[in-house]
């Protein structure tokens, strides 16, 4: 409490304007700031991977099961920051028990149950129902258990049974597009629906949330399937990192868009809250939403991928190139996530003055603690990749690009 | 033919039905305000012996903060200045538009003079406004909480059981009054609950009763001669963001415009 104390002193130096007395503590922290950076690529990241399910976009499909694994490894991280910033983290059970339904927060715990057990965890078990059960006969010992257990006992690897994957897998994608939709809608609505907030309170907001997770979805894919196919030593699938290209391109596009109307709308409109609104952006918001969400994460990645299309570039610059803009895609939606969440706090309901946001180093709602939350995903993948390997290593004559119909590793 | 006119009624009622299961969805998922204003608000507090609401006259508020300091005192409010049940803002109008606001450590220790002292630059007019919880009818903190923990008791009090709440913040967000904060020792959101033990055992709130120029009156709107009855019909009565239909029950007499 006293080091508390001490920030919220030193937090008052920096206020300027009139805040109302409470306003000088920031509610909302940089754990917040990562938890709908993680389920929009939670959310992305499946949006890619119905592509190659529901829409047949062949070209994408060595990343099919990587965007899988990717969106359960953030999936199972999703709730950890928010739960990290619970004042009673003992009693978070309680939003399960007693949850208050007319509180989009409450709705959490079940749109995030449906989403892990109805779509993500089903669908992976379908699609690697085969490859399970093959890697059980493979192995010996604890190993074999193991993967039995994991494809629960089952054993049928006939045509029919084969046959009701492939529809199941189809069918639970078909849910699961809405899903993936529901679960990032709805953290949007979260900030969406807070009258209170003229920052926030943006019937746009859900749109906007969905489409720029759809785009550091695919970014994030891009970038993993890179690094593994490199690690790996394999060679690049240039038709399938085109597509994926092609698809961040014009979801930048629909994202960036959507984004610009939200801003000319506020503009226009130009409400009681305009005039704070636009200090905040010129003062304190300046750096991070002009400079690197608009300039950096945005306007530069389009400009690349734009350039990229219109000219022949060779493949080796062209993935050079894919690589950088995807990063910077990365670095421009985390600032999204930033300017939304502590954007709305930076500015006072009384619309008379701004206060600051100094992140912790350590402790619970520090960056060390934030920056855990962000790697743990990626050790989570890199498990889960050993466990279920997306890719099977090629035998002699194999077809890269249709490596899924390939046999399974035999030692994973 | 009879059948026909069987499969038309069926098909009429079907559709009835899917109007009444959809209007009831509907309703269900109206925010209590909305639910509330349609259909209970006529009513409020109807089965409580008592409804309650504040009136605050802000010509006679002095700005001497003992308001704050006994809220503090009463309700184990933290000492520092960045938890308050209730505070008080300075306002000063300056002649060419200005307008500065402040409330230091809320108000509690009293008021600083004015800086235009030293700067001679013309004043129109300075006034103090004491603010606090809202206390609702349609509250949007209470619609937020994922738990329930903050509710409307019968009496139309916003309270929040402390042993319930997990701690979200999402209520703090959702008032727009910046009434509420996370109450540091607790760790759970803490508010003004216009003294509801004092109430209990017919005792006025904390802050009317120390006030020494009666500039906040509490009333139990059930009853018919009441001090807020009297404020409504002498003065000008403004709530605060009237525009956010949160419908507050702390009345303002004679508010100027600039307060938000």
């Amino acid at each position: 409490m006293e080091q508390l104390i001490h920030q919220l002193y030193s937090a008052l130096q920096n206020v300027t304007g009139f805040i109302y007395p409470n306003e000088i503590e920031l509610q909302w922290s940089i754990l917040i700031v990562i938890y709908p950076y993680i389920t929009g690529l939670v959310a992305g990241a499946f949006i890619l991977a119905s592509l190659v399910k529901v829409f047949n976009v062949k070209e994408v499909s060595p990343t099919y099961r990587l965007s899988l694994l990717t969106a359960l490894a953030f999936l199972i991280v999703a709730p950890l920051p928010l739960l990290a910033h619970l004042g009673h983290m003992e009693r978070s059970y309680e939003i399960f028990l007693t949850p208050h339904l007319k509180s989009a927060m409450a709705v959490f715990g079940f749109v995030y149950l449906w989403y892990l057990m109805v779509v993500l965890l089903l669908e992976i078990w379908f699609d690697y129902r085969k490859d399970m059960i093959e890697w059980g006969n493979q192995s010996r010992g604890l190993k074999k258990l193991f993967y039995r257990f994991l494809v629960l006992f089952s054993k049928d690897t006939s045509s029919e049974a084969l046959a009701f994957d492939k529809k199941a897998v189809r069918v639970i994608t078909i849910i699961g597009i809405p899903s993936a939709f529901l679960l990032h809608g709805y953290v949007g609505f979260i900030f969406g629906s807070v009258k209170a907030n003229p920052w926030w309170s943006s019937v746009l907001m859900p749109v906007v949330f969905l489409f720029s997770a759809i785009v550091s979805g695919i970014a994030l894919v891009l970038l993993l399937y890179m690094i593994a196919t490199m690690l790996r030593g394999e060679k690049l699938d240039m038709r399938c990192l085109d597509r994926l290209a092609d698809f961040l391109f014009y979801s930048i596009i629909v994202d960036f868009s959507l984004e610009m109307l939200d801003f000319i709308h506020r503009l226009y409109q130009s409400e009681e809250s305009i005039k704070i609104i636009s200090q905040m952006v010129s003062s304190r918001l300046f750096v991070s939403l002009i400079v690197i969400q608009i300039l950096i994460g945005t306007l530069v990645p389009l400009g690349t991928l734009f350039f990229i299309k219109i000219t022949s570039l060779n493949e080796e610059l062209r993935r050079l190139l894919y690589f950088l803009s995807a990063i910077l895609v990365q670095i421009g939606i985390f600032s999204t996530r930033w300017n939304v969440v502590i954007g709305g706090q930076l500015f006072s309901k009384s619309f008379r003055g701004l206060t600051v946001y100094k992140m912790e180093l350590l402790g619970v709602e520090g960056l060390l603690v934030g920056i855990a939350f962000l790697v743990l995903p990626f050790i989570i993948l890199y498990v889960l990749m050993r466990i279920l390997p997306p890719w099977s290593s090629p035998g002699p004559g194999a077809d890269e690009n249709s490596s899924k119909q390939l046999q399974p590793q035999t030692q994973p | 033919m009879k059948k026909e006119k069987n499969t038309i009624k069926r098909r009429e009622f079907l559709r009835k039905l899917a109007e009444g299961a959809s209007a009831a969805g509907l309703l269900w998922l109206l925010p209590e305000g909305i639910a509330y204003g349609v259909f209970v608000s006529e009513h409020a507090g109807e089965n409580a012996e008592h409804y309650y609401g504040m009136g605050i006259y802000v010509d006679r508020c002095i700005g001497c903060g003992k308001c704050v300091n006994a809220c503090k005192n009463e309700n184990n409010v933290p000492r520092e200045p960045f938890f308050f049940r209730t505070w008080v803002e300075r306002y000063v109008i300056f002649e060419d538009g200005e307008v500065k606001v402040d409330s230091p450590a809320g108000g509690a220790e009293g008021f600083p003079p004015l800086d235009s002292e030293k700067t001679n630059k013309p004043v129109i007019k300075s006034f103090f406004v004491p603010k606090l919880c809202n206390h609702c009818d349609n509250p949007p903190c209470v619609q937020v909480c994922p738990v329930g923990a903050t509710f409307k008791s019968p009496e139309g009090v916003v309270l929040v059981d402390a042993d319930y709440c997990i701690g979200c913040r999402y209520c703090i967000q959702a008032c727009p009054y910046g009434a509420r904060y996370l109450n540091p020792q607790t760790k759970t959101a803490d508010k003004c609950t216009f003294c509801y033990h004092r109430l209990a055992r017919g005792f006025l709130p904390a802050c009317v009763e120390i006030c020494p120029t009666r500039a906040r009156v509490f009333a139990d709107l059930k009853k018919r001669s009441n001090p807020l009855q009297r404020l409504m019909r002498l003065a000008e009565v403004h709530t605060l963001k009237p525009d956010l239909n949160t419908e507050p029950k702390v009345y303002y007499a004679n508010l100027d415009g600039e307060v938000r």
